[in-house]
């Protein structure tokens, strides 16, 4: 909460005018009773018209600087609301830009969104409201305790009987009520959720004719619903009527009370009615200052929730006299290579030795869960190694800035990720000045250009958000172009030809071959076709290097690549496959 | 009358604010934001009507009740002016004040409020029984319509709109019958009550509090045709924002590797400038809306205390008048206000309810109703497929399957291969006639698919998908969907024989296990068996298989095979085949390539062909 505090030490001298001009309304709109008060006492009692008039103008001037101080407050709260949430979100943003993949899986991407979004937007919101209502209700309110005090004390009591009762009927929609509306929220998302079970599994229904099943689920919600919904509806319709009544209650009695007060010459007529109007003052900033109570504990949630990500710390920094490479060559060589997740009890790799030389490819091969794809996420440092080193040409990677490092690197994920542009400003993500030739090129190699040809606007077609409108197949191929407009020494791909059918990853193979031959080439993969003709293959199980070496070698001599090569291929295609 | 000068109160009072939230809304000002119209607004309303014509007598009783109370609402400030006057009169005529009088009428006004407060709570209580059952009734008629809508339908409308149909959609609707309906009439009897009540005090006064109103219209309309555009690029800038923050992070490893960081941070903050200038522009601007209409009130406040003091003095009317008028004037603006929100309001939700509408009218299956010509026990079936010059098409005037004709006797595996693309689930879809044919037929056991009725026919085939749909329920519950009267000793077999037993033992609560939201707690390995036990507890004559590329580690590859092996045991059986060995095994083979059959025989006779499936299959292996 602190962190996030921090962000509005800037608007303090808005926020402290902000307050100056709630007071100067509130004094202005507390003013007004008394001078109808003084209009009915003096003037029409005593029938003098002149009196009425010059009172009446005092009263226009009042108002008008009600209303100025109102717009001034509203302008600066407005400021101060959304520049406030400006910066905290631009350091959100900042912050989890630097973040390492370790801290964005300790948040996880889904709720690092949420924080960024819609918890700012929230603290924006009661920004503005903590400013202009919850910063004038107090003061409305006190200054109307105090009018009235001033204009009768005797009153007070009918002020606190209302005010009691409607802490009662408070209290009794706090525990009752406001409960329900969770509850209320739960029955929502449960009907939510069935129905998208119900279309997601559209065809599983269908077949197994479990229709009316589904239906009866349904049913057994929205009927729960239902009943949840009717409860909160009847209590709400009851609440709103009962605080009238109590407000219109409070006026009975002070009118009955008061009468008693003017028929003892102890109070004007004048100030009675200055009385009702200050206790409705009294009792609607009380109302308010309860709302704020239901509300502000939403925005201390999502305050929190901002504040825990600004506290991190991102775990990978530069070096403070970073090293550079001269003549980068990239070869790629773990040194006894350990790793562990952060918090995680054992090893997630556990003493990983292996050289990928430029102009090889290397392959990793293994079960989910062996580590695979780990070992190429220490080489961008998107995770840094526990124990050993991860070293580039000879230098450790932790000693380069990791721009440098990033720059030698063509990474292809294994979902391909892209981004909202078109085809080429995705491919132009490699490299900034791609030309048009470069990435068909590029395009050609990862055997993207068959389907890119057939787009209507070919390189210039659009690509949505999340890339919805290309298929799996062909974003693994676009990111694929993409890491090879870079031109880079090294070349990582995790798994990330297992959309593509057996002929496009193998005439994809091919073209790298040719294209990049002299880079390193590291490829993680699931399927034993994909690693067949790699330099060395690495074996992974369970965190432990399980053999590395060619094909035919580990045929050989590794149980584990042969358990995993006969589960794909019988003996006999995997004879035919090497010839 | 609550009488208020803080001016802060949102339209519609604060408490059902809390109610309000979710929805289409967004944040302060959002009520001003232009609601989106339905085409057809008077047709859509006149179906709404249909489904409340039913609580006619509810709605009646909510009428009246709502009047009664507003009609007490109004008058009570006629009478507090009374008991003003009666301690005035007291007062002026030095013979004290009359307090048998002053109380008698303090308790009819007692009284009004309490029926006040009585007719409101039954207005709303009645109100809430007709508005949530209605509610009900549509949420049930769209997921009774869900089942009866033809899988084309789904093909053209996405998941995310139909479900915002389901949610969003009635929400909207909700809303409008708990509220706005009653709002309504509470309004309109308000403005009309209270025209009356003023003209019966005075006249005069009555003109010189009007005159204020236009003048108040029109300052509303300015600030929010200026706040209009600042509201729009708010919500232009905040989708700009979350687009780019949500991009961002997914992609944080690929900014990362190519060293984008600053690039991306750029573009943030000229979006994030760009939100905050418009955020707090239409912020100040909706924010000053209330004060200055506030000033035009206390303008018209203080001119009707001007008029009131003078015509007083000149005793046309009593200090009573003159304070009921002032509460008048004050409640004045606030129906008015609501009418106009009421009137948006309605705008959205005959477009949310024309949505609904929309689905709950749309062509249903075909057949639905007709009583099956033929019909044959599950266990009787032999399992013969033959498709009979069959072409099909996703849209009319693109034919996707030319002519196709093939038998598959009892018990054979037919194998369907092709690249990524070509169409193989098409072929399974039309088998289990979620689609209808364009021409030809496909019979079963030498009956047109089409005699059966879907049920029947669908419970000859099981199914086992590569998307592994399961639901948020036990183990057991998920195993048990392939047969519900299944007992728990069948469930248990069909889990031994698709290799899931032991599995399923190990984890904390064995069969009750709860597999949640996500399905996330079990792997995509044991979800692929988990389904194969169902399809086995089905025990079906015809069995459909999808084989996984996804993946799965090694060992539990092998026993997905064996477990798959075992399912197509005797049974007739179409396999979409990634594998070569179970192409191999095949006693039939299809292959597809850009949604046609291309070619078919069994794998030498394809070989033999020398065509698209040698070259298939060669190029897995070629160098």
């Amino acid at each position: 909460m602190r962190t996030v505090f921090k962000y509005y030490k800037s608007y303090i001298p808005l926020i402290v005018g902000i307050l100056a001009f709630l007071f100067g309304q509130a004094m202005c709109e507390l003013a007004l009773p008394g001078y109808m008060s003084d209009i009915i006492n003096n003037g029409i009692v005593k029938g003098d018209m002149d009196y009425i008039w010059k009172i009446g103008m005092i009263m226009i001037l009042v108002s008008c600087g009600s209303v100025v101080c109102s717009i001034v407050s509203s302008y600066l709260s407005a400021r101060t609301a959304a520049g406030s949430a400006r910066k905290i979100r631009g350091a959100l943003f900042d912050k989890v830009t630097d973040f390492s993949a370790a801290e964005l899986s300790e948040f996880s991407t889904a709720s690092l969104i949420t924080r960024s979004t819609n918890d700012v937007q929230m603290v924006q919101q009661t920004t503005v409201m903590t400013l202009r209502l919850a910063c004038f209700a107090p003061i409305m309110g006190i200054g109307a305790v105090i009018k009235a005090l001033r204009t009768s004390v005797s009153l007070s009591w009918t002020v606190g009987v209302a005010l009691a009762v409607i802490v009662v009927i408070m209290l009794m929609s706090f525990f009752l009520v406001l409960p329900k509306f969770k509850v209320l929220q739960e029955k929502l998302d449960r009907i939510n959720l069935i129905m998208k079970e119900r279309l997601t599994g559209l065809l599983v229904i269908r077949a197994f004719t479990t229709e009316k099943t589904e239906e009866r689920r349904f049913d057994d919600a929205n009927e729960e619903l239902k009943k949840i919904n009717m409860f909160v509806n009847r209590a709400m319709s009851f609440m709103m009527p009962a605080l009238m009544f109590v407000m219109n209650g409070v006026s009975i009695l002070i009118i009955w009370a008061g009468a008693h007060l003017v028929d003892s010459q102890s109070l004007m007529i004048g100030d009675m009615l200055a009385y009702l109007q200050y206790a409705m003052h009294v009792i609607m900033s009380f109302l308010y200052i309860t709302m704020m109570f239901i509300m502000l504990p939403r925005a201390a949630v999502s305050m929190q929730r901002i504040g825990k990500v600004l506290d991190v710390e991102p775990r990978i920094e530069d070096p403070a006299e970073p090293k550079t490479l001269q003549q980068p060559k990239g070869e790629i060589c773990f040194d006894h290579v350990s790793f562990a997740y952060p918090d995680a009890d054992e090893k997630t790799l556990d003493d990983i030795s292996f050289t990928a030389k430029p102009g090889q490819t290397t392959a990793i091969i293994g079960s989910t869960g062996s580590g695979k794809s780990t070992v190429l996420n220490l080489i961008p440092r998107f995770y840094d190694v526990t124990e050993g080193a991860v070293k580039m040409d000879g230098v450790d990677i932790r000693d380069i800035t990791q721009e440098e490092l990033r720059e030698r690197i063509g990474y292809v994920p294994q979902k391909g990720v892209l981004f909202s542009g078109t085809i080429a400003s995705n491919l132009q993500y490699g490299k900034e000045d791609a030309t048009c030739d470069e990435m068909i090129e590029a395009a050609e190699t990862a055997q993207a250009m068959e389907f890119i040809k057939t787009k209507e606007h070919g390189l210039d077609e659009e690509v949505a958000q999340g890339g919805t409108n290309v298929s799996g197949g062909q974003k693994q191929r676009l990111s694929i172009a993409r890491a090879l407009v870079k031109k880079a020494n090294v070349y990582l791909f995790d798994d990330s030809f297992s959309a593509l059918d057996f002929k496009t990853d193998q005439a994809l193979r091919k073209a790298l071959k040719e294209k990049v031959g002299d880079s390193t080439i590291i490829i993680v993969a699931q399927r034993i076709n994909t690693v067949l003709d790699a330099d060395q293959i690495v074996v992974m199980d369970e965190g432990h290097m399980a053999g590395i070496g060619t094909h035919e070698e580990l045929m050989k001599s590794c149980e584990v690549y042969k358990e995993i090569a006969l589960s794909q291929l019988s003996e006999e295609e995997l004879e035919r496959g090497r010839k | 009358m609550a009488d208020s000068n803080m001016g802060k109160r949102p339209a519609g009072s604060g408490f059902n604010g809390t109610r309000k939230k979710g929805g289409r809304g967004h944040g302060p000002g959002g009520k001003m934001m232009p609601g989106e119209k339905a085409k057809d607004f008077k047709g859509t309303m006149k179906k709404l009507m249909g489904y409340l014509a039913p609580h006619k007598f509810a709605l009646i009783a909510v009428f009246i009740f709502a009047i009664a109370s507003t009609v007490f609402n109004i008058i009570s400030p006629t009478i507090l002016g009374n008991a003003t006057d009666k301690v005035v009169e007291g007062l002026m005529s030095g013979t004290g004040i009359d307090f048998t009088g002053l109380f008698h009428i303090l308790m009819v006004l007692l009284g009004m409020y309490g029926l006040c407060l009585l007719f409101g709570a039954l207005q709303g209580w009645i109100m809430a029984d007709v508005s949530q059952t209605v509610i009900y009734e549509l949420r049930d008629a769209m997921s009774k319509k869900l089942d009866r809508l033809p899988l084309k339908y789904f093909d053209r409308q996405t998941h995310g709109e139909i479900q915002s149909r389901m949610v969003n959609d009635i929400e909207t609707v909700n809303q409008t019958l708990s509220l706005s309906l009653t709002q309504m009439i509470t309004s309109f009897t308000t403005i009309i009550g209270i025209l009356i009540m003023m003209l019966r005090i005075s006249v005069i006064m009555t003109v010189t509090a009007l005159v204020v109103l236009p003048l108040s219209m029109l300052v509303i309309k300015l600030v929010v045709s200026r706040s209009q555009g600042h509201f729009k690029n708010q919500q232009k800038y905040l989708g700009y924002v979350n687009g780019h923050v949500e991009e961002m992070y997914t992609g944080h490893d690929i900014v990362k590797a190519f060293n984008r960081e600053k690039e991306s941070r750029e573009v943030f903050d000229a979006y994030n400038d760009k939100l905050c200038e418009s955020g707090w522009k239409s912020q100040f601007l909706s924010g000053i809306m209330m004060p200055v209409t506030m000033l035009i009130g206390n303008l018209a406040y203080v001119a009707v205390c001007l008029l009131g003091g003078y015509l007083a003095i000149n005793g046309k009317v009593s200090i009573g008048d003159i304070q009921a008028f002032i509460q008048y004037v004050r409640s004045f603006n606030q129906p008015i206000s609501q009418v106009a929100n009421v009137a948006n309001q309605l705008q959205s939700t005959a477009a949310a309810a024309e949505r609904v509408f929309e689905l709950l009218e749309e062509e249903e299956e075909v057949d639905l109703e007709k009583t099956p010509v033929c019909q044959i026990a599950p266990e009787e079936v032999r399992g013969k497929v033959a498709f009979d010059h069959v072409s099909f098409g996703y849209d009319a005037d693109e034919t996707v399957i030319n002519d196709f004709s093939f038998t598959a006797e009892p018990g054979q595996r037919v194998a369907i291969v092709g690249p990524t693309g070509a169409g193989k689930t098409t072929i399974v879809k039309l088998l289990m006639r979620f689609y209808e044919l364009n021409g030809g037929c496909i019979r079963v056991d030498d009956h047109d698919i089409r005699d059966f009725s879907r049920a029947d026919l669908r419970q000859m085939f099981g199914m086992v998908l590569q998307d592994t749909w399961l639901n948020s329920g036990t183990i057991r519950e998920n195993i048990r969907y392939g047969r519900r009267d299944a007992t728990d000793e069948e469930v248990e077999a069909a889990a031994k024989a698709a290799h899931i037993d032991h599995f399923i033992r190990t984890q904390p609560k064995g069969y009750d296990m709860e597999i949640n939201e996500e399905a996330n707690n079990i792997s995509q390995g044991q979800k692929q068996l988990l389904t194969i036990a169902r399809a086995l507890l089905a025990d079906t004559p015809i069995m459909i298989l999808d084989e996984a590329t996804s993946s799965v580690d090694t060992r539990t590859e092998a026993l997905i095979q064996k477990a798959m092996a075992t399912l197509m045991q005797g049974r007739t059986s179409f396999i979409i085949a990634h594998r070569l060995s179970t192409i191999k095994d095949a006693d039939h083979i299809l292959v597809m390539n850009h949604g046609d059959i291309i070619e078919q025989g069994t794998h030498e006779s394809l070989l033999a062909q020398n065509g698209f499936y040698t070259n298939l299959y060669n190029s897995q292996f070629a160098e």
